[in-house]
């Protein structure tokens, strides 16, 4: 990959991205991670200014239309066999821990 | 060795069919093959994760009765097969090589395994791969690597490494993979076996655990062409339950494959990609490439050279839109419905139990891919990166599009470079991000790709694979042209590759 600009990513920006996509990273973890994650930023930062404003996006390969089916009830999955992998279950139902936090 | 496991499927179904073996014979040579070789996570082979013995041997004689009443579901019932461990079955666990799912038995199976037990195809069991399909070794499977059956000591590629694999080391005649960047086509070069990324949409994705949905594609790994042409026409077509199904037929694959296996590419028209060549491509995997690209011109191909100029950049665009994919996916594992949970000490709420179990699920490189997607995709990055990245993915479809007005098929190295030792690149992202250099512009623009065995590198005697690509939904011409390129390779070379793999110990 050619090289351009350097994109910076500091322990800080690390640690608030793991929290925002959920994973408890320790002190360890991120001594380890960050790094790494940086070096990997600093080279795809290539991409930056590759393609121009008037090419346009591809979120796709093959092009798509949205698509229907027929409003007909169709078998699903059974309660037992939904609940089948839950951690916790209860009455038919997942069984989660609360859902605020002690400061709410 | 029963002599047994050492035929094609193809051969394998003539057998059954001509009454010669049956399907529980043939079912018990390759478990006691896996019996033999597999071992575990510290020494063997270990491309399963886990083997049903019983289950493919109750499938098998279910198979036997069918035929011997004449009811043969398909040529291929009877003929063992193993699953990639990404790709649901009901009363089997499905893992993703992640300790997040360990012990998981989904309560569906995938499209692609539904049509293979329609088809009568015991499963042998599920193979080791890297986590959720991450990485180019199989070294990030939280159960153990997978070791190159060629030399232990080495990697089989990734993630699909187990499916190859168990091919190679002939603990299966088929096996079914997975290829979002080339965990089908460079497990495939690196263990001197066949792998083939199909048409983006032309086999659905139904029960596969995504990691990006746009790039993810199943596809057959086995020892022949041929093989894979008949397991492709097995598990392709329309599926409703995948929005992203083509509608279109499969197509004549098998017809194709036997039209190339006889030799004539009289008017195929082949381009050799510039950019897929040069400073750091290993000197034995260009000399092979380089001699193969000589036998297609022999068979009557006619070679030239296409220069994809946006290629050089298809590794960072692939890099920022597959973890972008993946980071949004994997918010799936959420410690609620199923799969792992960690409970903190005291009175922890849901999301404290997330960020625990995510923490302790997932390993190194799920959390990397993780973070930098959700880098990519926070505001004020993503037009420079996410925004960025899905240009440079037209302009490479561009590329393409403009390659094949001038050639049928592309063609170059499927990877850089032979299987390296274990450990090699582990802690080194970058270095292992490089394998996928040359199969990643495929799954961009989402057009057809396979791997074939072209022979052994000079330096160090193993596998190099010869990688052919397509116009989207011209998967016939891959097999044309790959079983073309297998046949002159094995006539050129005194037999098929695989013939010289050393004895495989456990």
């Amino acid at each position: 990959m050619p090289e351009t600009a350097r994109a910076e990513i500091s322990r800080e920006e690390v640690a608030h991205l793991a929290d925002l996509a959920r994973i408890d990273l320790d002190d360890a973890e991120l001594d380890h991670l960050a790094p790494q994650l940086a070096v990997i930023l600093e080279s795809v930062a290539a991409i930056r200014g590759v393609a121009g404003d008037d090419v346009p996006p591809t979120s796709h390969p093959i092009p798509l239309t949205n698509v229907f089916r027929e409003d007909v009830v169709r078998p699903g999955l059974s309660a037992e066999e939904a609940l089948s992998g839950a951690p916790a279950a209860e009455e038919q139902r997942f069984s989660v821990p609360r859902i605020l936090g002690e400061e709410q | 060795m029963s002599e047994l496991i050492r035929k094609s499927a193809a051969e394998l179904a003539d057998a059954l069919a001509a009454g010669e073996t049956t399907s529980v014979a043939l079912t018990q040579a390759h478990l006691d093959r896996i019996a033999a070789v597999d071992g575990d996570a510290d020494a063997g082979v270990h491309a399963f994760l886990h083997v049903d013995a019983d289950g493919a041997l109750a499938q098998a004689a279910a198979s036997d009765e069918r035929r011997s009443a004449g009811n043969a579901l398909h040529p291929l019932d009877g003929v063992p097969i193993a699953v990639k461990d990404v790709l649901t079955t009901t009363g089997l666990p499905t893992t993703c090589g992640s300790k997040i799912l360990e012990g998981w038995v989904p309560p569906y199976d995938a499209t692609v395994v539904r049509r293979i037990k329609d088809a009568g195809l015991p499963i042998l069991g599920k193979t080791n791969m890297d986590e959720f399909a991450m990485g180019s070794s199989t070294e990030h499977s939280a159960y153990g690597p997978t070791r190159n059956p060629w030399d232990q000591t080495r990697i089989p590629g990734g993630s699909g490494g187990g499916s190859a694999a168990a091919v190679a080391a002939f603990e299966a005649p088929l096996a079914l993979g997975t290829d979002t960047g080339g965990s089908i086509r460079q497990p495939g070069a690196v263990t001197g076996t066949v792998g083939v990324k199909p048409t983006y949409g032309g086999i659905s994705r139904y029960g596969l655990v995504a990691m990006a949905n746009s790039l993810d594609q199943v596809g057959p790994v086995t020892r022949t062409v041929l093989d894979s042409a008949l397991l492709h026409e097995l598990i392709g077509g329309h599926d409703p339950l995948d929005s992203t199904s083509v509608d279109a037929p499969v197509g004549d694959l098998v017809g194709a494959a036997r039209q190339g296996a006889a030799g004539d590419l009289s008017g195929v028209r082949v381009g050799v990609v510039t950019e897929l060549s040069g400073e750091g491509w290993q000197p034995g995997v260009m000399a092979r490439f380089s001699e193969t690209v000589e036998l297609l011109t022999k068979a009557g191909a006619e070679v030239v050279e296409v220069s994809c100029p946006n290629f050089v950049h298809a590794l960072a665009a692939y890099y920022l839109l597959m973890p972008a994919e993946a980071s949004s996916n994997l918010a799936k594992f959420d410690a609620m419905r199923y799969g792992l949970r960690v409970t903190p000490e005291g009175s922890p709420s849901a999301e404290d139990v997330m960020k625990a179990t995510r923490d302790a699920g997932f390993g190194d490189e799920v959390k990397r891919r993780i973070i930098i997607g959700t880098y990519a995709l926070s505001s004020g990055y993503y037009d420079a990166y996410y925004g960025q990245a899905q240009k440079v993915r037209t302009l490479i479809s561009r590329d393409f599009a403009a390659a094949y007005d001038k050639v049928d098929v592309l063609v170059s190295p499927t990877a850089p470079t032979t299987a390296f030792p274990l450990g090699e690149k582990l802690d080194d992202p970058l270095a292992m991000y490089l394998n996928d250099l040359a199969t990643i512009p495929a799954n961009l623009a989402g057009v057809p790709g396979i791997s074939v065995p072209a022979g052994l590198a000079e330096e160090d005697g193993l596998p190099v694979g010869f990688q052919i690509l397509a116009p989207a939904l011209a998967d016939d011409r891959l097999y044309r042209v790959g079983a073309a390129v297998e046949a002159a390779v094995t006539s050129a070379q005194g037999g098929p590759l695989l013939d010289r793999l050393p004895e495989v110990l456990a």
